[in-house]
């Protein structure tokens, strides 16, 4: 085994780079051309199936979607779907993770083993049983029902994710306060959540992402066309009225998804560059 | 809290904080509407999809309903359509997630160790754009990507290869493949965070010594990030056993039946056939499978908790 120089060494770094580089592009080739029909689509008057460059561009696409009953009213449902569900979750996942992340309890390591383990059960298969038992209590086809039901799906997560954002704040700013007779509640809302800001950014926008895109729970759980949210709405665009319309479907396509891509950019930013989520999940 | 009167602070400092009986209970109340709804809404439904996973429960016309023991169980293994999703969904989560979404991730990950900082941040977002998309529109552009008139025969037709109907002809490997495209995004993060903690006078010295790329990855990186490895095989897995919204978009688990995962197989059984006691045997089975490897991945996280 020869050993390398330092000049080689440096030569063989950057032509490793390039290539390293082409690579990437490559592989970047072939994940942009979906993305990249839809968004030439939408401002193509004739776009079909395949990607390709509009003859001119034209907004007329987003004119067509953008009206009451196709665009605004299953955003707003979606808005409230998520938004209720999200506040939900965040307000309980913080109450549940400040005992477990502030006091010893001998409860603790079963329970958080709990939320572990719910954390990764395949929430799809329980769907059936919880529309049967939604049809047997009347939560069917409400959207409390389904904002309670997005809230408990994203829990065990969320206080996962809140403990362990938690437990980053010292002990001792909270226990300046509580000789101050602050009670726990107090230093919970007044000291540690402001605290870790960051922290409870990430489990809103990431609850709130997860439920703007779910399809499955609202396409189950709710009946009627005018509650449903942009996530089962979308399949109005084949069959129900017709021809497929692509430029409008691409349209309403960027509409829905934008939100929840400038929200995840926002949160990606302040953590420096989205690799938390990751670290989170890994434990 | 910096508004805080002084006086009531004095008295307070008397009687320091000591953990008794009603002070448990105290600590305990702020987890109760957490445990609440997840004992009615995740709990409940798990506790009741494995009392009518036993029995004949129908969606309609049907007053009582009675339990049947492991009858549909028994039918479920007898019932080809099963069998093909129990294969189907096999295949599915060994090519999108165990070779695809891993592989891919892994690599995207190495490389952009070395790439430039520019290319890094593009394909970076590219990726996670695709992951970040609501399910039912990468569905979509899924879809438009596999169709006849889609841009993949677009592309192998400019390079006079012979163009077919993707999904129609292999409609699980289009499936999978969209699969790869929405998650790969998750491997490459997770990979990436592992392999930015490996110290780089390790691979370094190594390098020196005249160890060549793969030789490097194979015995230096590969076991460095064994944990995050399992890890992220775990977590992958579970997340494709539960893919609805992507199959049904693209395929609806067809043609025929020849992209009919499980949950697919489930909801038609219940909803379409109306046999819910059935379907949610099936879910059951599916409910059973995520908690053993739940009950892996927690393992692997053992010293964490």
């Amino acid at each position: 085994m020869a050993l390398l120089t330092g000049a080689t060494l440096r030569s063989r770094r950057v032509g490793r780079r390039l290539a390293a580089d082409a690579g990437l592009l490559f592989v970047a080739a072939a994940f942009v051309l979906p993305l990249a029909w839809v968004v030439l689509s939408s401002l193509d008057a004739h776009a079909d199936l395949r990607v390709r460059v509009p003859d001119g561009l034209t907004l007329h696409n987003f004119d067509a979607v953008l009206k009451p009953d196709i665009t605004f009213t299953p955003l707003l449902n979606s808005l409230v779907l998520c938004g209720g569900g999200t506040a939900l979750t965040v307000v309980c996942a913080a109450l549940a993770a400040y005992p477990l992340s502030r006091f010893r309890s001998r409860l603790n390591r079963p329970f958080l083993l709990t939320i572990l383990f719910a954390t990764c059960l395949p929430i799809t298969a329980i769907m059936v049983p919880v529309y049967a038992l939604f049809v047997r209590v009347n939560l069917i086809d409400t959207v409390q029902g389904t904002i309670f039901f997005f809230a408990a799906s994203q829990l065990p997560f969320a206080i996962w994710l809140m403990k362990n954002f938690m437990d980053g704040v010292p002990r001792e700013l909270e226990e300046a306060a509580w000789t101050d007779g602050a009670s726990s509640l107090q230093s919970l809302v007044r000291i540690v959540l402001p605290l870790m800001g960051p922290g409870v950014a990430v489990v809103t926008v990431f609850s709130f992402v997860m439920m703007w895109g779910n399809f499955f729970v609202p396409f189950m759980l709710l009946l009627t066309p005018d509650q449903m949210p942009a996530s089962v709405s979308i399949n109005d665009f084949f069959g129900n009225r017709g021809t497929v319309v692509y430029g409008q479907l691409a349209a309403f396509s960027v509409i829905y998804s934008t939100p929840v891509i400038l929200l995840y950019v926002l949160v990606a930013r302040r953590l420096g560059g989205g690799f938390a989520l990751g670290g989170a999940v890994k434990g | 809290m910096r508004a805080a009167p002084a006086a009531p602070a004095a008295a307070k400092t008397v009687s320091p904080r000591r953990p008794g009986r009603p002070r448990v209970l105290a600590r305990a109340l702020p987890v109760a509407p957490a445990v609440i709804l997840l004992l009615l809404f995740l709990a409940g439904p798990i506790a009741y999809c494995a009392y009518i996973a036993f029995t004949d429960l129908q969606l309609t016309g049907q007053a009582h309903s009675s339990f049947v023991g492991f009858e549909n169980f028994r039918a479920a293994f007898k019932d080809e359509a099963f069998l093909n999703a129990v294969w189907l969904t096999l295949v599915f989560t060994v090519l999108s997630s165990l070779v695809g979404q891993n592989t891919l991730g892994l690599a995207l990950a190495a490389l952009m160790q070395r790439a430039s900082k520019p290319v890094r941040t593009l394909v970076g977002g590219i990726v996670i754009t695709a992951w970040v998309l609501p399910e039912v529109v990468a569905g979509f552009l899924l879809y438009a990507f596999f169709r006849r008139e889609g841009t993949l025969n677009a592309i192998l037709d400019w390079l006079h290869l012979p163009t077919q109907n993707w999904l129609f002809t292999l409609p699980i490997l289009a499936v999978s493949f969209a699969n790869v495209w929405r998650g790969t995004a998750f491997s490459m993060l997770v990979y990436s965070a592992a392999l930015n903690e490996i110290p780089k006078e390790i691979t370094e010295a190594a390098e020196v010594d005249g160890a060549g790329g793969w030789r490097r990855m194979w015995h230096i990186t590969l076991p460095m990030i064994r944990r995050s490895i399992a890890t992220n095989l775990m977590l992958n897995t579970l997340q494709t056993l539960s893919v609805f919204g992507l199959i049904w978009v693209m395929t609806r688990g067809g043609p025929g039946n020849r992209s009919q995962t499980l949950p697919l197989f489930m909801y038609e059984q219940a909803f379409q056939k109306s046999m819910i006691g059935y379907g949610t045997a099936v879910a059951l089975l599916l409910l059973v499978v995520g908690a053993l490897f739940s009950v892996v991945y927690m393992r692997l996280l053992r010293t964490e908790v």
